[in-house]
């Protein structure tokens, strides 16, 4: 006969691990299958689903709750319960992310071809045609806009961080908190009133649409560089002060590469909250079904005014239009994706190894 | 080349507060020089005015005179970024540069100020330095590797490494042993020893048996109570300041009676 050490850290009993999840796709079988007969009884046909959700959940979640507290006592009942309620809400935060994937992949799919790639809208009533000329101009403009935004923010958060000190420094503060509320609508309009006093009413112009994206994006890149450049540890400054390095060199060559990989996150997620923004971009770069290579010349389309003008001004064959706004949907979103994989490899590859 | 370094009247502000009253002292060259006292007395304070590090802190200034080897550190044309490429400094925590190899660690003084070199140059630098801080055995087949890959005790010889490849007159170590184990610390209080060879050494440390150890003079530090300035009481032979010390003091401090 063996004997039992009596340890005091010895609980209670544990629940089988196969039980909960037994239990949970049990539940939602039953409730199914009441949701089944009584709409077999009322004779409407169709069941819905989201009682059928609501009951099995609750019933699941009664059930385990009281199994658990009977036999593995109050502690662990309670940790059940709010496991059950964390992943609950975690799954309703998923919902609305994945249906809307799942419906911009689906309905995207349908024009997403060769030719979607290849061609312009030029002469092209009802179907084929394709976003070329909306793809380079968002490109070109949200390629010029991070040109501009880049350097002005990324040196605005060096002087902010590095040399601001007293009134300056919280005057550019304050104004860089305003221009983070700004509606991007107002940056359109700000752009377009700046570009009439130079080229008169009713300019169009890509330039002008780059302007407008950066207005967007500095705030967004000075943020993003400040909180970088404030986790650089003192004592990485004082090192190179104590080795007769100038603070503007200790800047250059010490904090930026220092905090490279978190800057560029910065930045990529700021094209990625600029590369979506219609209004602006309708009011000052305006829309064309044709190519246009030339930022300073002429109309230029984007991905977002092209989803928006196929959707708004569908012709004859209301399909064809509905389905390049799709695909142009589905486009924008894969770039926006690419941007999100290229920040991450950037900050796998550029962050300080230990 | 060493320097030698004269405190006259030497007040040390952070805008309106005095940290340090007072301090007037001689430091030898080729000699180690410990500055012991209980904690928030002003040594790092003091220290760091040694190579005008303290400027970097907005609002800190001095009052006095502080000369090197005759020359006024503090003179109206004066450039601090050149005094600091002669006075090195050691800090408490190891900081080496998290983003560059343990060889660029060695030349950041070089590298980060332009300065260019051939490679011979550099190989012949990087491997005098870390022989010189007692690494070169440890790391010379990693020289590639970062430097943030090392032990503490190793990152802090890099970082001396780091500080004497530039070839000061001075070095200022601010307890370079506190966050190290008892080996690493032997292992700093011996390149100490030997760097005195060579440089002006300042070290301050709340260890006392490491003060008596290493060091030729010894200047304990006391403040009289928080909000007041700390003073210099006793500089003195290490043996004199441990053994048979003047104020009654330094006596109560260096027999562990507070601090
Ligand atoms: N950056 C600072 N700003 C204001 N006061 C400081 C600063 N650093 C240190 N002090 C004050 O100066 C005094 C001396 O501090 P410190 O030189 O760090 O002492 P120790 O190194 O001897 O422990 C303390 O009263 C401390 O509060
Ligand atoms: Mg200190």
């Amino acid at each position: 006969m063996t004997t039992q050490l009596n340890s005091s850290f010895r609980g209670t009993q544990d629940l089988p691990k196969w039980l909960s999840p037994s239990l949970l796709v049990g539940f939602f079988l039953a409730s199914f299958g009441l949701q089944v007969l009584l709409a077999s009884n009322s004779d409407s046909a169709d069941i819905n689903f989201i009682p059928v959700a609501i009951f099995g959940l609750l019933s699941f979640t009664l059930a385990l709750y009281v199994i658990s507290r009977v036999i593995e006592g109050v502690r662990k009942a309670k940790d059940r319960l709010v496991t059950i309620m964390v992943s609950t809400a975690f799954s309703l935060a998923l919902i609305p992310l994945l249906s809307l994937a799942y419906t911009v992949v689906t309905k995207g799919v349908a024009r997403f071809d060769a030719e979607f790639f290849t061609f312009s809208m030029r002469n092209v009533v009802g179907e084929g045609g394709g976003a070329l000329h909306a793809i380079i101009g968002t490109i070109e403009i949200t390629g010029i806009a991070t040109l501009i935004s880049v350097p002005i923010g990324i040196m605005a958060a060096i002087y902010l961080v590095e040399y601001g000190r007293g009134t300056v420094a919280r005057l550019v503060t304050f104004f860089v908190d305003v221009m983070t509320g700004v509606p991007s609508i107002v940056a359109g309009l700000f752009a377009y009133a700046l570009f009439v006093i130079f080229f008169g009413p009713g300019v169009r112009m890509g330039l002008g649409g780059a302007i407008a994206l950066s207005l967007l994006m500095i705030p967004v890149v000075i943020r993003a560089t400040e909180e970088m450049l404030k986790i650089v540890p003192n004592e990485l400054r004082e090192a190179a002060y104590a080795l007769g390095v100038p603070k503007w060199l200790t800047v250059l060559k010490v904090v930026l590469p220092t905090s490279l990989a978190g800057i560029a996150t910065g930045i990529m997620i700021a094209i990625a909250r600029v590369i979506g923004e219609t209004a602006p971009l309708l009011l000052i770069a305006g829309f064309t079904a044709s190519m246009n290579y030339n930022p300073l010349n002429e109309r230029m389309m984007t991905l977002p005014v092209f989803v928006y003008t196929s959707y708004a001004n569908q012709g004859v064959d209301m399909q064809a239009y509905v389905d390049r706004a799709w695909a142009g949907a589905l486009t924008l979103m894969l770039i926006v994706m690419v941007l999100n994989l290229v920040a991450r490899l950037i900050s796998k590859y550029f962050s300080p190894k230990g | 080349m060493s320097k030698r370094i004269e405190l006259k009247s030497l007040d040390v502000y952070y805008k309106a507060f005095l940290a340090v009253e007072d301090v007037s002292m001689v430091i030898e060259p080729k000699a180690i020089t410990a500055f012991i006292g209980p904690s928030g007395c002003g040594k790092s304070t003091l220290i760091r005015t040694l190579n005008r590090m303290h400027e970097v802190i907005p609002g800190a200034r001095v009052e006095g005179q502080l000369l090197m080897d005759g020359e006024d550190v503090y003179g109206p044309d004066v450039d601090p970024v050149r005094v600091r490429r002669q006075v090195g400094m050691v800090f408490q925590r190891p900081n080496p540069f998290p983003t560059m190899s343990i060889k660029d660690n060695v030349l950041s003084g070089y590298k980060l100020n332009n300065s260019r070199m051939s490679k011979a140059e550099a190989e012949e630098i990087t491997e005098k330095a870390l022989v010189g801080a007692n690494l070169w055995n440890e790391v010379k087949d990693r020289l590639e590797k970062p430097g943030s890959g090392l032990s503490g005790g190793q990152q802090q010889r890099l970082c001396i490494a780091r500080a004497i490849a530039v070839e000061p007159d001075v070095i200022l170590m601010d307890e370079p042993t506190s966050a190290l184990d008892p080996i690493s610390t032997a292992a700093i209080e011996d390149l100490a020893v030997e760097l005195k060879e060579h440089f002006t050494v300042v070290i301050v440390t709340h260890n006392m048996q490491q003060a008596s150890r290493i060091s030729d003079m010894t200047a304990f530090f006391n403040i009289a109570g928080s909000g007041l300035p700390g003073k210099l009481i006793e500089y003195d032979k290490t043996e004199k300041v441990f053994s048979n010390p003047t104020e009654q003091q330094t006596e109560d401090y260096v027999s562990g009676r507070f601090g």
